[in-house]
């Protein structure tokens, strides 16, 4: 795990944001606009966010595995503390001007259509940075059978 | 027992008010007839000397200034400021990009008057300031000959973001083996059809031809927006 030091144990807050500060600072400005945006939602409907579904294009230029762990620090002391983030990576989508017809790369660095090997640089999909669904659930449901 | 938690359909652009912001700032050059280039690079590509060596050459013919982000120093606006153009200092702190919002506010209150050219330096970085559009026209990508031909294959996000590829220190390709074919291929691989420009900033050499390409865009844009004007 990431959050495990070499030697084993688990690091401290400090440590983990001086390893963000070091090698995950846009994912951490990343993480902190998707924690915002369900925090409006969730304040607006008064419900409790349990996941945020978010769609990450392969060329959005984000690290999945490094916004996983800074969404973890963005959540911590606001209402989506505990909440998961679900990850779905979209593949980069270009057309190919020689097929006539959407393709999917095979590899980032290889911009060329993977039946005929057309160059091509129309990207359709893949630069996605999308907060596509939240997983919630009702704040006052939760109190009422708390207190019943 | 609890409800089963139920799904919310959202779908939120994560970058929606950096976008935004950067879309108003995009028309608003516009409507100045201001062009407006971004530079991008690992730190020490030579952004800094090249942009320099920009604003010196079109100062006598045109209206420049320029906005350097950079960590935490303001070296890099001391040695643009040689070039005698307004140049103003973003300092982004821990923030390893620039965004859409500093441009703005590093704008907001600075009395240049109009300008044909204004250039963004952004923090020396391959990585992170590939996601934030900043209202430019260009996107300048440098790499240079001490650095090897495969950085563009190590950041394809980038160099695909990019509109115009720059090799630098181009004087010193021949002292560190520089296999120009072999990083001409590697830009052509992830951003096909990208133009590129091979210059040095200390000799000159290739400077006139990729001022002469800018000149020729910042022409194309304002006719553009001066026929968008002039439509009833």
């Amino acid at each position: 795990m990431m959050a495990e030091s070499a030697w084993g144990k688990p690091r401290s807050p400090h440590l983990r944001m001086v390893e963000l500060e070091e090698r995950a600072m846009h994912e951490l400005s990343i993480a902190m606009s998707i924690v915002e945006m369900a925090q409006e939602e969730a304040e607006l409907r008064d419900v409790r966010v349990e996941a945020v579904h978010l769609e990450l294009g392969l060329l959005s230029g984000v690290v999945a595995e490094a916004l996983l762990f800074s969404y973890e620090v963005a959540c911590s002391g606001t209402r989506l503390e505990g909440s998961r983030l679900i990850v779905k990576e979209v593949p980069i989508e270009v057309f190919c001007p020689a097929c006539g017809a959407p393709k999917v790369l095979t590899s980032m660095q290889w911009f060329r259509c993977p039946d005929c090997s057309a160059s091509t640089s129309e990207v359709i999909h893949g630069k996605e940075m999308i907060v596509t669904a939240l997983e919630i659930r009702d704040e006052c449901a939760t109190t009422h059978i708390g207190s019943a | 027992m609890n409800a089963q938690p139920r799904i919310l359909e959202v779908r939120k652009n994560v970058l929606k008010q950096n976008d935004e912001i950067a879309r108003t700032l995009r028309e608003r050059f516009r409507a100045q007839g201001t062009f407006v280039v971004s530079l991008v690079s690992s730190p020490g590509a030579g952004k800094t000397a090249f942009l320099e060596k920009t604003l010196t050459l079109l100062k006598p013919r045109y209206r420049v200034a320029a906005l350097v982000g950079d960590l935490a120093t303001d070296n890099d606006a001391m040695r643009l400021a040689r070039s005698r153009a307004p140049v103003k200092q973003i300092t982004t702190g821990t923030l390893c990009h620039l965004e859409a919002a500093m441009v703005d506010h590093a704008l907001n209150g600075w009395d240049i008057g109009r300008l044909d050219f204004l250039f963004i330096e952004n923090v020396g970085n391959l990585v992170c300031p590939s996601s934030y559009d900043l209202g430019e026209n260009l996107r300048l990508v440098l790499l240079s000959v001490t650095e090897g031909e495969d950085k563009p294959l190590k950041y394809p996000t980038i160099f695909n973001s990019a509109d115009v590829a720059v090799i630098t220190k181009i004087d010193l390709a021949d002292a560190v083996d520089f296999n120009e074919s072999a990083a001409m291929a590697n830009i052509e691989a992830v951003r096909p059809g990208m133009q590129i420009y091979k210059v040095s900033a200390k000799n000159g050499s290739g400077m006139e031809d990729y001022l002469r390409f800018l000149v020729a865009r910042s022409t194309e844009l304002t006719s553009e927006s001066n026929v968008m004007l002039h439509r009833p």
